[in-house]
């Protein structure tokens, strides 16, 4: 049962196989089992959660349900859900209970009838590429516990991974979506910007940030986007897309896809075990019908140093908020007004989030401002520009999603410039506001590498096609750590 | 001894009159219990985003074509960061680069009678923005308690260009354009309540020297009166200390209204870093033509286009015209009163509402829309006038007696006090005739040249006449009679 797709489960729980109820307790028990080593959830709350499937169930019974009403997922810790606590990752906002529902969450659970196993860890703020810099603590990948699942959507990858949630959500501000499913073996899906609802994702990079899918199968990642999209008037940069099925296309043949390479993917910097499964991908979708297309993205060696002045400006505005006045954390003792917001914030912050504040406020600051900040929005056009150019001549983009497998946990938390590289073929499509899938395409001294598709504008349900068709050849995505049962 | 001059330039919030606020649907109502209208948008809780108020941007166009002004295409909302407990996001959202509103002018009348003079005024932009909470630092024991009712209530910051040479100037436009904003409808021009405040920006430099002075800015000035004894303060001021041989260093000021004194709040040394950038939570503010057009169509005859009317059909001057329309409530009150009274006495009507009244309501601090003496009582008494019923003096006791609410009409105040004017020529001329026999000296004294004699004898008569005797009709007969 663990091991069923979205699809499966939802014919289990229409044929009463089994009941949400059931099925939730089941993988409630699994994070009891797991979760202690894994650290994949900072909140679980059995009651909320058998209540939400009780609830599902009745809606099964009455014939009410919807395509995935009654199917448990984990969400990341980054969505506020109502009465329940919504951390970010951080000390912060350890003891904040949210009163409100993220427009996600009501979609998904409210509008959908999902059920919540709970909230799953993340680095904080979603700043970071391994889940360390989680006040809650590491997350370890079930593929080796000695390793980072990545990040930042770190929790939701191990806990898919770890099938202690048949599916999850995360974020990709920069790749927290798509390099955590590398790392963890999983299918991950950031959507074209403005395709799922920011209203209740607490930000970190607001012009970067997107919701999306994590889970073990394109097809799983359709379903699950089904739910998550639609035009939101709360978030004024959602876009008024019309609805469509993410899943309608998954079946269509390759035959006439054409893949740009960019060469820019792959030159050096990525490791070479990496990069033969990425060719033996390659030489798959040839079989499939597709055929390659050799292209570039001439400033896309700019998207570290762009995304590295737009996100953290916007972040040092964006967490401003957190200054102890209303809500969160405040430090136990201060003299003044200025020595109750510089401790509480000196304390409530990791070292992470407090150096891309600085970062953020150095660039915003007078005199600073042309050089970095309005340069890199210039970067940031040439590489949305480069895109335009080279989906000119392909249909989608393919190369690595991380130049590595997973790393020791710890190997580079003293690094940040290493940190930061990790993401160095992810960020790109974040700043062009693309929509990017991983997917599993072999494995590197027993780790997974992940494969990362690249669309056009509003081009998902062409990627989850394009994934689905090499997911029905190749079985890497079904491949399980070797102690998940 | 150098002969000064006063720069004066003035920023304007006006808190617009929407029902909810800029940024999220809560009330914009004043006075509610604390923090009972701040929704989660406003308590900037986590995930929480901003959607703009489209009511706000009507504003904005409405004040902008109001002026002349040109109505961006496109303009941008930015961040002002800073941290204070009752801005709950850490930065308010403001325009900076791109404003809504670029340029404009504005007209006003400075001073009164003899001594009036119009100015015009440049306005430099006006731009849409947020407001913060309050902070209360009374009743908490020494802690300080955070209101955010306010915060997110939209504002239109209006900034003029440094036009204004002098403290009446200043206050002229703070005037004019708190006329506007309520004539226009985009604001309820409320001071105390903080609806309207004012900042002005003061130099002083030598008489024609081409370059400003350094200047001060005088925040949250809330009433006119304060506007004017701050600037004046201000000026002497700083004209003391650079005669005393020191410098101007820019700062900000403010305003103690009971000494009456501008202290320092923060030097340009402290001045914030507002690391100001474009909010990525909002997207560029795009106003077509057509929007621009239903805005235009949906505004009222502004008072310039009034202020001409009244000259050109109405045969106003342009001190009266302008005086008359230095608010909506004057100018409809007056155009009431000749709508009964008629066009032909389009000017005894102005002088009746910017003089009779106007000095009426002074006297009992009342303001115009709250006169006990309504335009279509005030239009028939002046029809008496222009009919001869009764002379101008009489109109003034029946005007009082309708002020104190004794009849509803002027014609049953002239009929129950007999107070119809006597024209019958038969009746003066034997009044006159009474007065002369019983006045041998002041007759004799008109005849030797004194011209006060006269003034006297015509006094007699409308005494013996009661008041109601046809003035013009008593002084011909007199004439007529002690030229014989």
């Amino acid at each position: 049962m663990i091991h069923k797709s979205l699809k499966e489960l939802a014919q289990a729980l229409a044929t009463r196989e089994i009941s949400s109820v059931e099925l939730s307790t089941l993988f409630l028990d699994r994070i009891a089992r797991h979760n202690p080593d894994l650290n994949a959830f900072v909140t679980v709350d059995r009651e909320k959660t058998l209540a939400m499937a009780a609830a599902a169930d009745v809606r099964i019974a009455a014939g009410t349900a919807g395509p995935l009403t009654g199917i448990p997922i984990a969400q990341k810790d980054i969505f506020c859900a109502e009465g329940w606590t919504t951390t970010c990752g951080s000390k912060m906002l350890a003891n904040f209970v949210s009163p409100y529902d993220a427009t996600v969450i009501d979609k998904m659970h409210r509008q959908a009838g999902m059920v919540a196993l709970g909230k799953t860890n993340m680095d904080e703020f979603a700043m970071g590429s391994s889940n360390e810099t989680s006040y809650f603590g590491p997350v370890k990948n079930p593929w080796d516990r000695t390793r980072v699942p990545g990040g930042s959507s770190g929790g939701s990858a191990a806990a898919v991974a770890a099938r202690l949630a048949p599916a999850a959500t995360g974020t990709d501000t920069g790749g927290s979506i798509r390099q955590p499913a590398a790392l963890c073996n999983l299918t991950g899906l950031k959507p074209t910007y403005g395709v799922v609802s920011r209203y209740g994702m607490i930000a970190f990079a607001s012009s970067l940030d997107q919701g999306g899918p994590m889970a073990a199968s394109a097809e799983d990642c359709a379903l699950l986007l089904n739910t998550m999209v639609g035009f939101d008037e709360r978030d004024s940069t959602s876009l008024d897309h019309p609805v469509e099925d993410y899943a309608r296309d998954l079946a269509q043949p390759l035959a006439g896809l054409r893949i740009g390479l960019p060469k820019e993917f792959f030159g050096e910097g990525c490791d070479a075990t990496v990069m033969a499964a990425v060719q033996e991908a390659i030489a798959e979708y040839r079989r499939l019908g597709a055929t390659t297309v050799d292209i570039s993205l001439p400033n896309s060696h700019l998207s570290v140093p762009a995304y590295y002045v737009i996100a953290p400006a916007e972040a040092s505005s964006n967490l401003s908020r957190f200054d102890g006045v209303r809500y969160g954390y405040r430090a136990p003792d201060y003299g003044n007004l200025d020595d109750m917001y510089m401790k509480t914030r000196a304390q409530g912050f990791g070292a992470e989030v407090k150096r891309r504040i600085l970062i953020g406020a150095y660039v915003l600051s007078h005199g600073y401002y042309d050089a970095y900040y309005l340069q890199a929005q210039r970067i940031r056009r040439l590489i949305a520009n480069d895109f335009v150019e080279a989906f000119k001549s392909c249909d989608v983009i393919l190369g690595p999603t991380s130049p590595s497998t997973a790393f020791k946990l710890g190997e580079k938390a003293a690094d940040p410039v290493q940190m930061y590289l990790s993401d160095i073929y992810t960020i790109a499509v974040n700043l062009a506001g693309l929509p990017g899938m991983s997917i599993p395409c072999g494995f590197a001294g027993g780790l997974p590498v992940g494969l990362q598709l690249i669309g056009d504008y509003f081009a998902e349900a062409r990627l989850l096609n394009v994934a689905h068709r090499y997911q029905q050849a190749t079985d890497w995505h079904q491949r399980r750590p070797a102690d998940i049962a | 001894m150098t002969q000064w001059e006063v720069v004066i330039g003035i920023e304007t919030h006006a808190q617009l009159a929407t029902v909810s606020k800029i940024f999220s649907g809560a009330s914009t109502a004043f006075g509610a219990a604390p923090n009972t209208q701040a929704c989660a948008v406003d308590l900037a809780l986590p995930g929480v985003l901003p959607v703009l108020n489209k009511k706000a941007v009507d504003c904005a166009i409405r004040f902008g074509l109001a002026i002349g002004a040109q109505v961006a295409a496109k303009s941008v909302f930015a961040r002002k960061n800073y941290f204070y407990p009752d801005l709950p996001k850490g930065y308010q959202i403001s325009q900076m680069d791109l404003p809504v509103v670029v340029g404009g002018q504005i007209t006003l009348q400075v001073g009164a009678g003899d001594k009036a003079y119009e100015k015009v005024v440049t306005l430099t932009r006006a731009h849409l923005e947020e407001d913060a909470g309050k902070s209360l630092h009374e009743d908490f024991h020494g802690k300080s308690g955070i209101d955010l009712n306010r915060a997110g209530t939209p504002l239109l910051e209006i900034v003029s260009e440094p036009d204004m040479r002098s403290s009446d100037e200043a206050v002229a436009y703070a005037r004019a354009l708190h006329a506007l904003v309520r004539w226009i409808g985009i604001c309820d021009g409320n001071m105390q309540e903080g609806s309207f405040r004012c900042d002005a920006n003061v130099s002083v430099r030598p008489k024609g020297q081409a370059e400003f002075g350094t200047r001060r800015e005088i925040k949250n000035l809330n009433s006119f009166r304060f506007l004017k004894e701050a600037i004046d303060y201000e000026v002497q001021w700083q004209i003391n200390e650079i005669e005393e041989g020191r410098k101007i260093q820019q700062a900000t000021v403010l305003f103690d209204p009971d000494s009456g004194e501008t202290r320092m709040m923060r030097s340009k040394e402290d001045a914030h870093d507002y690391r100001y950038f474009p909010d990525p939570d909002l997207l560029p503010l795009v106003i077509g033509s057509d929007w621009i057009e239903r805005v235009r169509g949906e505004l009222p005859e502004l008072p310039q286009q009034k202020r001409e009317r009244f000259i050109s059909e109405l045969g106003l001057s342009a001190y009266d015209a302008a005086t008359l329309t230095a608010s909506q409530e004057m100018s409809d009150y007056y155009e009431a009163t000749v709508t009964v009274a008629g066009k032909a006495s389009a000017k005894p009507c102005a002088n009746w509402v910017m003089v009779d009244l106007a000095a009426r309501l002074n006297k009992d601090g009342l303001e115009i829309a709250a006169a006990p003496v309504s335009p279509q009582q005030l239009g028939g008494l002046i029809q008496r006038i222009a009919d001869n019923t009764i002379s101008n003096n009489i109109a003034k006791k029946v005007f009082e007696a309708l002020w104190n609410g004794e009849a509803a009409t002027a014609d049953e105040i002239i009929d129950k006090q007999g107070l119809k004017q006597i024209t019958d020529s038969g009746a003066i001329e034997s009044l006159v005739e009474e007065v002369l026999a019983a006045n041998p000296v002041n007759v004799a004294e008109y005849r030797a040249g004194k011209e006060k004699a006269f003034n006297a004898l015509v006094g007699q008569v409308m005494k013996a006449a009661k008041g109601k005797a046809n003035p013009q009709q008593v002084n011909e007969l007199l004439k007529k009679k002690l030229a014989v």
